[in-house]
């Protein structure tokens, strides 16, 4: 794992971080020693399937919970004893959108200004700033329940940014939005990162943590597994690959040949699915030759095409195990269920 | 470490941030206009059924008039769900994720609870408006002059306020609104007819009856009809009957006193 870089101080260091949650059927380590360091100004995706342990470290760190063994500090306050000075400094943003239905987008804004600690005025100010900034001064005055769920994911990051945090936390923020949705958060987010806010954000979705963060920190099993840009992850795993459905069986051989001549790689084979697989370091040079090449030689195809490594692959190649959802600590880290373990 | 560059940050005042949660919650009332005017018509049907179907059938030892009886004994009942309104927007919170949401602000630690507990007191005088409005038309009076009337309303009120941080604490306890509600409901029934509110403490079983003078809700009800001249026919000399206004006094501060510490250390402690 990767630690200071450059001289600049850490914004964010947690060491061997742990949390246990009892659920029925007895006790599920959400966090089972978990390392981090994050440097100002930088952007860090932690990247999991649910229950993996993302929510449960955000929660940690933006004071909600207590660890129970390790350490963490934040713009260098312990975030166990220094939480009310620390809760000053950030801003959290989460998967729930929590903000007040009743009122409007305004209300909203002015009052989480004010518990930020900030004078009615320049609260007031600050939320006609920020409905400008998020695209939401029409719906200002407008009670946020009559608000779209890509709007009131917005009024939410806008509240967390009313006290002008140095440092910002986003639990997954597109989880549940629509495409056009999740794009606009993410040019939100863009623009954030180019003021050089300092951002930790989770997510489920490669994609995601590559569109928005400079370093991506894969979590399972509450432990951070690996650590590095996502070009870095994605070559770990060998890299986009190409993909040919053969639509005749008895073809599949000859196709089996081809491809792996193509990509200087023995292909895999899958009969049942008549589906070849082979890594395309060329990338769409790679794919032209191989459809070439099946063409040239008369075999027909059903589908091809260029496959990016998806999180499963991230995690295949690096846990060897796929990224599916653990039930018990799926639930324990969801922020309400999470509630209720005390 | 890191250099902290800027001054340390105040910590949130307990007044002012408890004043924007109560004007958070007020705003909700107009907003949903239905909770509010299902409450009110709640309470004046209570009012009409009881002065009305009961009203006959229940003769007060040593004569009186049912109705007069029975006014300070729905007030009573009324507040006393004071802990389902509470618990319920407790609760409600919650479950929507808001909580976290104020936790995570630089505000006082009590804040949230007390904002809830005030704006609710702040509900519950409308409904105890409402409710003696209606209790004027089906013939009840105060007939002590307005220092006692008011000392009375200042009385449920404190006794409403109680009851709130009852359910505060209950709030947080349960997982959504409506097992809120249920609970809420199921403990708050029998205290209110385990009561005098609505019977005079003779008609009920003899064993029953230490635990009716003991109640709370019958210490408010006696308190209210001493306070404004209503018929308030006593059981025993016991001390809870004859000091019925001290004895408001005492379970307030005992409510307050057990569940607003137990509420701040569960606010402070959710999801630990």
């Amino acid at each position: 794992m990767s630690s200071t870089a450059g001289g600049s101080t850490p914004a964010i260091t947690a060491e061997g971080l742990t949390k246990l949650y009892k659920s029925r059927s007895g006790e599920v380590r959400a966090l089972d020693g978990l390392d981090l360091v994050v440097d100002e100004g930088t952007v860090l995706a932690l990247l999991g399937p649910n229950g993996a342990g993302k929510t449960t470290t955000v929660r940690i760190l933006a004071t909600l919970l207590r660890p129970d063994a390790g350490r963490a500090t934040v713009l260098g306050y312990d975030v166990v004893s220094d939480a009310q000075r620390l809760r000053r400094v950030i801003g959290l943003s989460g998967q729930y959108a929590a903000v007040d239905e009743n009122l409007t987008g305004r209300e909203n804004l002015w009052m989480f200004g004010r518990l930020y600690q900030v004078n009615s005025p320049t609260a007031r100010a600050r939320a006609d700033e920020l409905l400008d900034q998020f695209d939401l001064s029409d719906a200002g005055d407008r009670p946020v329940k009559t608000y779209s769920g890509g709007m009131r994911r917005r009024l939410d990051l806008a509240s967390a940014l009313i006290g002008h945090p140095r440092l910002l936390f986003l639990d997954e923020p597109t989880t549940g939005l629509d495409p056009r949705s999740r794009i606009g958060m993410w040019e939100v987010i863009r623009s954030l990162v180019r003021q050089g806010s300092t951002l930790l954000l989770t997510t489920q979705y490669l994609e995601e943590a590559d569109a928005l963060a400079n370093t991506i920190a894969v979590v399972d099993a509450g432990k951070i597994i690996a650590r590095g840009t996502a070009d870095e992850l994605k070559s770990s795993v060998g890299g986009e690959r190409v993909e040919v459905v053969v639509h005749d069986p008895a073809q599949l051989g000859a196709a089996l040949r081809l491809v792996s001549d193509c990509c200087l790689t023995e292909a895999t084979v899958d009969e049942h699915t008549r589906r070849l697989t082979a890594p395309a370091a060329g990338g769409a040079q790679q794919l032209v030759a191989v459809i070439r090449a099946l063409d040239d030689a008369g075999i027909v195809i059903d589908d091809v095409g260029l496959r990016r490594p998806t999180l499963d692959d991230v995690f295949l190649s690096l846990t060897g195990h796929a990224a599916e959802e653990r039930e018990a600590e799926a639930a324990a880290s969801e922020p309400v269920a999470a509630g209720r373990t005390a | 470490m890191t250099t902290v560059q800027e001054a340390p940050p105040q910590q949130g005042s307990a007044l002012s941030d408890s004043l924007v949660v109560t004007w958070r919650n007020l705003k909700r009332i107009p907003r949903i206009p239905e909770l509010a005017i299902f409450a009110i018509l709640q309470s004046v049907m209570f009012v009409l059924l009881f002065a009305f179907v009961f009203g006959g059938a229940i003769p007060l030892p040593g004569g009186g008039n049912y109705r007069e009886f029975l006014m300070p004994g729905i007030f009573a009942q009324t507040l006393a769900f004071a802990a389902a309104t509470t618990a319920i927007g407790m609760t409600d919170d919650m479950a929507k994720g808001l909580i976290d949401r104020f936790r995570s602000l630089p505000m006082s630690r009590s804040a949230f609870l007390t904002g809830r507990t005030v704006s609710d007191v702040v509900y519950n005088l409308g409904i105890l408006i409402v409710l003696m409005l209606s209790g004027l038309a089906v013939g009840w009076r105060v007939h002590e002059g307005l220092a006692r009337f008011l000392a009375g309303v200042g009385l449920t009120l404190l006794f409403a306020y109680a009851m709130s941080w009852v359910g505060v604490w209950l709030g947080m306890l349960v997982p959504t609104v409506e097992v809120a509600q249920q609970v809420a409901f199921t403990a708050i029934f029998p205290l209110t007819f385990l009561s005098n509110a609505f019977v005079p403490l003779q008609t009920l079983p003899g064993w029953l009856q230490p635990v009716a003078d003991w109640n709370p809700v019958s210490a408010i009800t006696a308190a209210l009809r001493e306070l404004w001249g209503n018929p308030n026919p006593f059981v025993t000399n016991s001390f809870p009957s004859e000091h019925p206004i001290l004895m408001t006094l005492i379970w307030t501060a005992l409510f307050i006193a057990i569940f607003a510490p137990l509420g701040v250390r569960r606010y402070r402690a959710t999801s630990r």
